[in-house]
């Protein structure tokens, strides 16, 4: 399901930048027409999510009665009914629920790289640190979580425990943080041997200190790329749970569900109601890999 | 190199055992019963029911019997909800079907998206590579709950030249529609991870000195560019192997192929312990034993690595 | 020389025209030119867990049933009994009932079809060993000493049902019931032939060990897949059986199955993809079918302590009852010819009459304002709102109705939680009363008000919202040595409307598309029992 493997082993045998790099870096990825327009389309997305119910004439659960019934053709897209992007099966306006799903989805999405980015980087830095035992005994558990099929025990825990957006976060966390921490270790024991990790050791300083000061901030450049690419998969993700009727309850929703609704309603002559969640995904996607793809190449400056 | 092997194996051993476990539990704090019924049952069919499969013992007798039982008969014990069969016979029904198309499945994907990233990266810049690209992302985030029903349309309702769905023991008709769903998004995320590393080796040195020796452009790339630029296709291999299985879910339910997707589904909404935790072992077992394939497949092709 | 060869060429033939090749032939009775492949594919929504008579407990088991085996008793097209393997049937006081058997009902091996089969399966289904999860209906049809078998406490052999001999079966039951032939019509009392169940245990059904008493065996499946029967020759009225093969396909998705059926992979599919039937109905009138179905559609209201309290006041389950506009869901959301429900027995229930409910003759607006003014009294409105739960099975359906209701009783001040459970969990919450509101159906299991009417008794364990009135319970219990009970239905549907024991909603209808060539489908059953050697294919020209 990750996608983003490749690119997390070639990260974690990565030579590391030095902050100076920053600057350079930015530089670089303003050049890269691609990543630019991606991160022009995500800020556009997520202005979307956040202004969207200020503008929108219409709420998410609000069945428009005058449609209900006839959707077919009084819940085409159009500017008159104030139903823009048109209504869904039941009438209920496509725009505020796109505007709804897409919160949800890139709330998932955002939340399971913050959760990766967090206790990944962290164990995978501490694991790194700290070296012999430890490392081998932390990442022999990653190595067993990695090997459990996760995607049906998300179903079991969701089918289990009830559908919920806490539960899909639990099931997200469980996993997202695996291949984070394999790379902050393996940046870690490359950083470890730098002299300025040797000097604050022989200052005495803690090595809990030591990691949270030293060690993490100089991971942030491959963290961020790792997470940028993350989130796709995480809302890929969600989109398939939905897909299996085991995402948010009614009248919330997200892009796999509507997605997954207009799909079902595709031969009824209502192909907006998968045309607009679709569109909205498929560019977020496309965003996410567009800016990951430029971040790598800006803080890596091979020439390709 | 084999006893690097045989200790994965081994570690496999407490990872299956941890998984068990985690299962069991899991199904033991659930709600609902497989023999819930609309209908109320009489409390005496019920407690036979619960007799039946052994569920009226304290658990850790449950999870005993069922690990004995495993390990002895190697028997996955019975369905709870298909109360003809057994879970083994299910899964010896079902698994052939998953197999059968994941692994063409996987061989389009890996042959057609690695060819299509080379060639693309071979290319770079011409309308080839952006037409590569743009499909290959583009194929990438199309899901395939929406994709299946899109060929199906196409296929089947409007030019009518393949089946809808089912299997009839693997027909090559019936297996086509399936592949062509499940290995797509595989297929174009091997595109682009394919064209990213051809890229990166054409222009590293030694195919420069290569190909200032004057050497013949395609004898480089197939000699000496070639290998190196697929060790990070065979990295994605293991997570590619995962999403397959995951993705037969959606597969099994569209065509009806009667894999093991649609059971594992299924019997985790009835409740079906039996063929839930059978299935969950059986993936957890194969996702290992692919990792582990994987990695030799890499250090056999990648000299630099020793283990 | 010659005249051996014409004998050998006759037996030939007539072979032939016994084994139905009805190719180039015409229908006996009706003249209709048949088509030369008469097989029949049709899709299943399910893998069916069990095809054992005694096991089955859901529809897409219920169907092959029909196919396989043969009760005492079947149906006709119009749902009226027919001679099964019982030619004829009779009682003096509607308590002790006896079955002829005919003389050549077999099964599919050869062996004699005797009333002593029939008592094995009885006593199995009730049985608590066999662990039957449709034992409850053995106890619903009174036969003396059902509960106490089901229960454990008498062995399966007391049993009130014996072989006189092998072709006479007696049952006796606890008290009169009229319509106990209707009961004998079920899968739960169809045959199963004692030497195979015993000698195969649990796979018996395998399509290597089954034998079937009905007009097809089965042949071949594959779970998840398809399953598939041909004709039993052994089968006593095989003459008449027109089409050959029957070939079910396991298809989960609506979509997918409505898709595969319009490129023409299979004759027959229902549950039709919600919302799809005004579409289907306009583009194929004669593919598309809608007829009533004997279930109702309905929401349970949670009447104990652990529902919210004011549900427990009749006035505001009145007040919510009037705000559900019942057209508005059956014409605009469901749109396949459902009747808007005020009473829960169907309204095509065998003779009965539906009584004159208040509410059902108005408006939309006056119940509205009624309901406005009822929830006042009982005070609450938006100034005091209340917040339900609702729970509903996963279903598009199910989500769409309950997503309309949550809208329509939000003027009243009365906001909505919805709760989709898989089914086995629904199940689970719905009987213990963690709800407020529980999206719920009932379907009939024989053709008599009695059985919708049965399940708001006090003590009726699918009574899920725990309404409770003795004089429902008084007029049931005096319904059963009636001669005529229908008014008294009559009476306890007005009461229920007056307590508004439940939220009537809907009458169901069944909505297929059926192949046209495919004919002879019984539209007129409202139980949906279909018999496939009754149909056939007609010839296209």
């Amino acid at each position: 399901m990750f996608a983003t493997k490749s690119v997390a082993d070639d990260l974690a045998t990565a030579p590391l930048k030095g902050r100076s790099l920053w600057a350079d870096a930015r530089a670089r990825f303003f050049h890269n027409r691609a990543a630019v327009t991606g991160l022009i389309v995500l800020i556009a997305v997520a202005c979307f999510a956040i202004m969207g119910p200020f503008i929108a004439p219409w709420n998410n659960e609000d069945i428009d009665w005058n449609v209900l019934g006839n959707v077919q053709t009084g819940g085409r897209p159009s500017l008159e009914t104030g139903h823009w992007f048109g209504t869904d099966a039941l009438g209920r306006d496509l725009f505020a629920r796109t505007v709804q799903g897409t919160q949800i989805s890139l709330l998932v999405g955002i939340v399971g790289a913050l959760i990766s980015v967090i206790v990944g980087t962290l164990y995978g830095a501490v694991a790194g640190y700290f070296g012999g035992r430890i490392d081998n005994v932390m990442m022999r558990v990653v190595d067993v979580l990695m090997s459990i099929p996760y995607m049906f025990v998300l179903i079991l825990l969701l089918v289990v425990f009830g559908r919920s957006l806490f539960m899909l976060f639990v099931g997200i966390g469980l996993v997202s943080w695996l291949d984070m921490a394999r790379i902050a270790r393996g940046q870690t024991l490359t950083l470890k041997g730098k002299a300025y990790i040797e000097a604050a050791r022989a200052t005495g300083v803690r090595p809990f200190t030591i990691i949270l000061r030293h060690i993490i901030p100089n991971l942030l450049g491959v963290v961020i790329v790792y997470a940028t690419l993350l989130v796709p998969s995480m809302i890929i993700y969600e989109s398939f749970i939905s897909f299996l009727g085991l995402g948010v309850q009614e009248p919330l929703t997200s892009w796999g569900a509507l997605i997954n609704d207009g799909a079902a309603e595709m031969t009824n002559g209502t192909l907006w109601m998968l045309t607009w969640p679709l569109l909205f995904f498929v560019i977020t996607l496309f965003g996410f890999f567009f800016v990951g793809d430029g971040l790598r190449d800006a803080l890596d400056p091979k020439d390709r | 190199m084999s006893f690097y092997i045989l200790k994965r194996l081994l570690v496999a051993i407490p990872v299956l055992l941890f998984l068990i476990v985690f299962t069991f539990v899991l199904m033991y704090a659930a709600p609902g019963s497989p023999f819930a019924s609309e209908r109320g049952i009489p409390p005496a069919v019920l407690a036979n029911l619960q007799a039946q499969y052994g569920l009226d013992q304290p658990f850790h007798i449950q999870i005993w019997r069922y690990l004995v039982a495993l390990v002895t008969e190697f028997d996955f014990g019975p369905s709870f909800i298909y109360r003809d069969q057994d879970v083994n016979s299910l899964i010896a029904q079902g698994f052939p079907v998953t197999l059968t198309y994941g692994f063409w499945s996987f061989v389009v994907a890996v042959l057609v998206g690695g060819a299509l990233g080379i060639l693309a990266a071979v290319r770079h810049n011409t309308w080839l590579d952006y037409l590569a690209v743009g499909v290959s992302i583009g194929a990438q985030v199309l899901p395939n709950f929406v994709l299946a029903p899109i060929l199906v349309l196409t296929f089947t309702l409007w030019l009518g030249w393949l089946p809808g769905g089912g299997w009839q023991g693997g027909q090559w008709q019936f297996v086509v529609l399936p592949v062509i769903a499940l290995s797509t998004s595989y297929m174009a995320s091997i595109a682009r991870i394919a064209r990213a590393s051809m890229l990166e080796v054409l222009t590293s040195n030694y195919i420069r000195t290569a190909r200032a020796k004057g050497l013949p452009a395609r004898r480089v790339i197939l000699r000496h560019a070639l290998k190196p630029a697929l060790l990070p296709v065979i990295s994605y291999l293991g997570p590619a192997f995962v999403g397959m299985i995951t993705g037969s879910v959606v597969i099994d339910i569209y065509f009806s192929t009667g894999g093991i997707g649609q059971f594992f589904v299924a019997s985790a909404l009835n409740r079906d312990y039996g063929v839930m935790m059978g299935i969950t072992i059986l993936l957890g077992a194969l996702t290992i034993l692919f990792n582990l394939l994987v990695d030799v497949l890499y250090a056999w092709i990648d000299p630099k690595i020793r283990y | 020389m010659t005249k051996f060869r014409i004998l050998a060429t006759t037996a030939l033939l007539t072979q032939t025209a016994f084994a139905p090749a009805w190719a180039a032939e015409t229908h006996p009775v009706t003249g209709e030119p048949l088509a030369a492949d008469q097989t029949f594919e049709y899709r299943l929504l399910d893998q069916f867990p069990s095809i054992d008579p005694q096991l089955i407990e859901e529809t897409v088991g219920g169907h092959l049933a029909r196919q396989l085996f043969e009760g005492l008793l079947t149906q006709n097209a119009d749902g009226t009994l027919r001679p099964g393997v019982a030619e004829e049937w009779s009682s003096e006081d509607n308590q002790t009932w006896t079955f002829k058997l005919r003389e050549d009902a077999r099964w599919s091996n050869g062996d004699p079809v005797t009333a002593q089969d029939f008592v094995f399966a009885w006593q199995r289904a009730a049985d608590p060993a066999t662990a039957s999860e449709y034992a409850w209906y053995v106890e619903l049809s009174q036969i003396t000493n059902a509960s106490a078998v089901t229960s454990g406490e008498a062995d399966p052999s007391e049993l009130g049902v014996r072989a006189i001999d092998d072709r006479t079966l007696e049952v006796s039951l606890a008290r009169p019931l009229p319509y106990f032939p209707q009961m004998t019509v079920h899968y739960t009392f169809m045959p199963t032939h004692p030497p195979t169940v015993e000698a195969h245990g649990a796979a018996w059904t395998n399509p290597a060990n089954i034998v079937s008493n009905g007009a097809y065996v089965l042949e071949d499946m594959a779970v998840n897949e398809f399953v598939r029967l041909v004709q039993n020759p052994e089968y006593w009225g095989a003459e008449d059986v027109i089409i050959t093969e029957i070939t079910g396909y396991v298809i989960n998705d609506a979509n997918q199955a409505l898709n595969r059926f319009q490129a023409g992979e299979f004759d027959m599919m229902d549950d039709l993809p919600a919302g799809s039937y005004p579409r289907l109905e306009e583009e194929m009138p004669d593919v598309a079918h809608s007829v009533p179905r004997l279930c109702s559609y309905y929401y349970t209201v949670n009447q104990t302590e652990t529902g919210h309290e004011a549900l427990q006041d009749p006035r505001v389950r009145t007040a919510l009852s009037y705000m559900i506009n019942r057209d508005v869901i059956t014409d605009q959301v469901l749109k396949a010819g459902q009747a808007p429900a005020y009473s829960f027995t169907h309204w095509a229930t065998a003779d009965f009459e539906l009584p004159e409910i208040d509410y059902a003759l108005w408006s939309q607006e006056e119940r509205m304002e009624k309901a406005k003014a009822l929830m006042e009294e009982a005070g609450y409105g938006p100034d005091n709102p209340i917040e339900l739960d609702l729970i509903y099975n996963t279903s598009e359906n199910h989500k769409q109705i309950a997503t309309v209701v949550s809208q329509m009783w939000r003027p009243l001040g009365v906001t909505t939680k919805l709760s989709n459970y898989e089914w086995q969990s629904y199940l689970e919450i719905r009987g213990n009363q963690n709800f407020d509101i529980a999206r719920s159906a009932w379907c009939g299991d024989y053709n008599e008000a009695s059985t919708f009417l049965d399940l708001l008794t006090t003590r009726n364990a699918n009574n899920d919202g725990k309404y409770s009135n003795e004089k429902v319970d008084q007029l049931m219990l005096d319904s059963v040595t009636m001669s005529d009970p229908q008014p008294t239905y009559a009476e306890v549907e007005k009461i229920l409307a007056e307590d508004m024991a439940v939220l009537p909603i809907y009458h169901y209808t069944q909505n297929f598309v059926l192949d046209p060539t495919i004919r002879n489908w019984p539209t007129e059953n409202v139980e949906n029992n279909w018999y496939v050697r009754d149909i056939y294919r007609v010839a296209t020209d």
